[in-house]
């Protein structure tokens, strides 16, 4: 499957990467190539095979339904680029 | 060289606790030993005031006759690790200052135990690269030159500071982190001993997340036994990472009794790939020669699905990769940048903080996982990924361990094929299958290139035991004596 410069600006955009026309030129070659040396895949039969869900065999621990952590805001937004009263600051979303 | 940085760990351990050296004067070689080796770039965040603090509080517990079995170690951390208090940033311009507010468990266990924080090393970004140059922070440089030749060479990656500062001297031991290579390959490309747990043995809590079905810790380091000592202490039990599997640690090194009589060696022939150097066969077939003078057995063993598990990697890789650095968004933590609504600013600040190769990861991550393509990708790689499994599973039902070669060739120019995705990703060609199976290995130095450089080969166990893993390697170690040194290293 070959991706076009309109699927790599659509995925751009799904992942959130502002990119310029001379990136999507580049990244439409760069991406092709990827997915053709993945394309290789296709030549294995997986009928009937399951997808693997975790390397190794283990059952998935449970917990307590307790809260036993939080109550430290001010670490939170620590590393905040801004924030006020323990919240974080983002341009203004609602009009 | 000094001979305090030339200390092994298990040798460094041993005079510190009989009194012939202290913490304080370990750590400050390593200090000096850093600062003469600043040219290789491979540390990017030093501690060295907290070093000696904490190779104090070492000295301390030492002359009381108590510490844990890293005391007054004086280590790097891959800056993969969270570190309270120190900034972490996995190589990324995207996270800016960020400076946890809390330890990662591989790394607290480590401060546990008595270990000393030299600084933070160097790494390609997010762990994605196989030469250490896309990092934020620049490229590495590797120890080694080829002979009469003083090209800069790539240390591997994307381990790649953890790699150089250990053979350069300026550390004794670092943290490192393999999703498809990423501490064996280094430790090939630098004549140091890089091992990869099983998955699940290591808690990844509080490490910076590249692809979670795939990302392990582990130590490089310049000998096995020290290899074994370190994993002994970052290795643990974690309630805080589901993944972690709650299986006692032993003492790895108790294993080493140089005994390998009997052991069944699978050689996998699917390893044999079409255009091997003649030097990496040649490197191979003396592992093979050497396992079985020290009355190893070696047997022919399966793979079938071996070429493919590249491919596999390369969908799920950045699949997972393309959902865990989703949170780098410019709202909690790192860079910001600010656009017109809040959809542009999360656009803006991804595009100026994730570096070319993130980017083009996080967006084939996003194409194979996105509507309709799903099945196709994903899916299909991670049933491809059961396939490669299976494959192990059937060899194990007749060998202990498997022998190969770590990577197919030696180092290589910095700059050389930065410019190639695809033959990037070939550096992992022998490596990446042990990730999708979610099995240990060990790469250890070998041999050395007709062009002088360091050669790795890497044995792979059966999971959770990586017992067996360092018995034969410290077998192998032995038999191949190696003792050559790189050009650039402290004085």
């Amino acid at each position: 499957m070959a991706i076009d410069q309109a699927t790599v600006r659509k995925v751009a955009n799904l992942a959130r990467i502002k990119v310029s026309d001379e990136q999507v030129a580049n990244l439409e070659g760069e991406l092709n190539l990827i997915l053709k040396f993945v394309d290789q895949l296709s030549e294995v039969n997986t009928d009937g095979v399951a997808p693997l869900t975790s390397a190794v065999e283990m059952t998935q621990p449970l917990r307590a339904d307790v809260i036993n952590d939080g109550g430290y805001a001010d670490q939170i937004v620590k590393n905040a680029p801004a924030s006020d009263d323990g919240f974080f600051l983002v341009p203004k979303v609602i009009e | 060289m000094s001979d305090l940085t030339n200390l092994t760990l298990s040798d460094a351990r041993e005079k510190l606790r009989n009194k012939d050296i202290t913490a304080v004067e370990l750590a400050e070689a390593h200090i000096d030993a850093m600062q003469q080796t600043a040219g290789l770039n491979a540390f990017i965040f030093n501690t060295e005031e907290k070093a000696i603090e904490m190779a104090k509080a070492s000295d301390a517990k030492l002359a009381k006759g108590e510490g844990g079995i890293l005391e007054g170690i004086p280590v790097g951390v891959k800056d993969l690790f969270c570190t309270k208090d120190v900034r972490t940033t996995a190589s990324s311009k995207i996270l800016g200052d960020f400076t946890p507010t809390y330890e990662s468990t591989v790394t607290a266990n480590m401060w546990a135990d008595g270990a000393v924080l030299l600084g933070k090393l160097n790494c390609d970004e997010f762990a994605m690269g196989s030469s250490n140059e896309t990092s934020f922070y620049g490229p590495v440089v590797n120890p080694w030159q080829r002979q009469g030749d003083d090209t800069q060479l790539v240390p591997g990656g994307s381990s790649g500071g953890s790699a150089a500062a250990v053979a350069a001297r300026a550390c004794v031991a670092a943290t490192a982190t393999d999703t498809g290579g990423s501490i064996r390959q280094p430790a090939a490309f630098t004549g140091t001993v890089g091992m990869k747990p099983t998955y699940g043995r290591c808690s990844r809590w509080g490490t910076v997340a590249f692809a979670s079905s795939l990302d392990q810790a582990g130590p490089i380091t310049r000998t096995v036994r020290d290899a074994a000592i370190m994993l002994e202490s970052m290795a643990s039990y974690d309630v805080k990472d589901s993944t972690s599997v709650n299986v006692a640690v032993p003492a790895y090194e108790k294993a080493l009794t140089g005994d390998i009589k009997g052991l069944k060696i699978g050689i996998p022939k699917e390893f044999k790939v079409d255009g091997m150097p003649e030097e990496i066969q040649a490197l191979w077939q003396q592992g093979i020669e050497w396992l079985k003078a020290a009355g190893a057995e070696i047997h022919d063993v399966s793979l079938p699905h071996t070429k493919y598990a590249l491919p596999a990697y390369y969908i799920v890789a950045p699949a997972e990769a393309s959902s865990n650095l989703a949170r780098y968004d410019g709202v909690r933590y790192g860079l910001r940048v600010a656009g017109d609504n809040i959809d542009e600013q999360y656009a803006n600040s991804r595009a100026e903080g994730f570096g070319d190769e993130v980017q083009r990861r996080i967006l084939i991550g996003t194409y194979v996982l996105s509507a309709g393509y799903y099945d196709a990708y994903y899916k299909k790689a991670q049933r491809v990924r059961t396939l490669i499994k299976q494959d192990f599973d059937q060899a194990y039902a007749k060998v202990d361990l498997m022998l190969t070669p770590t990577t197919p060739t030696a180092a290589f120019g910095i700059g050389e094929n930065i410019g190639d995705p695809l033959t990037m990703y070939l550096n992992d060609i022998f490596t990446v299958s042990v990730n999708m199976a979610g099995l240990p290995g060990i790469s250890i130095p070998a041999g050395i290139s007709a062009n002088g450089l360091p050669l790795g080969l890497q044995l792979i166990g059966k999971p959770f035991d990586e017992e067996t893993l360092f018995r034969a390697a410290d077998v192998m170690e032995q038999a191949a004596d190696f003792t050559a040194l790189p050009q650039l290293m402290a004085k």
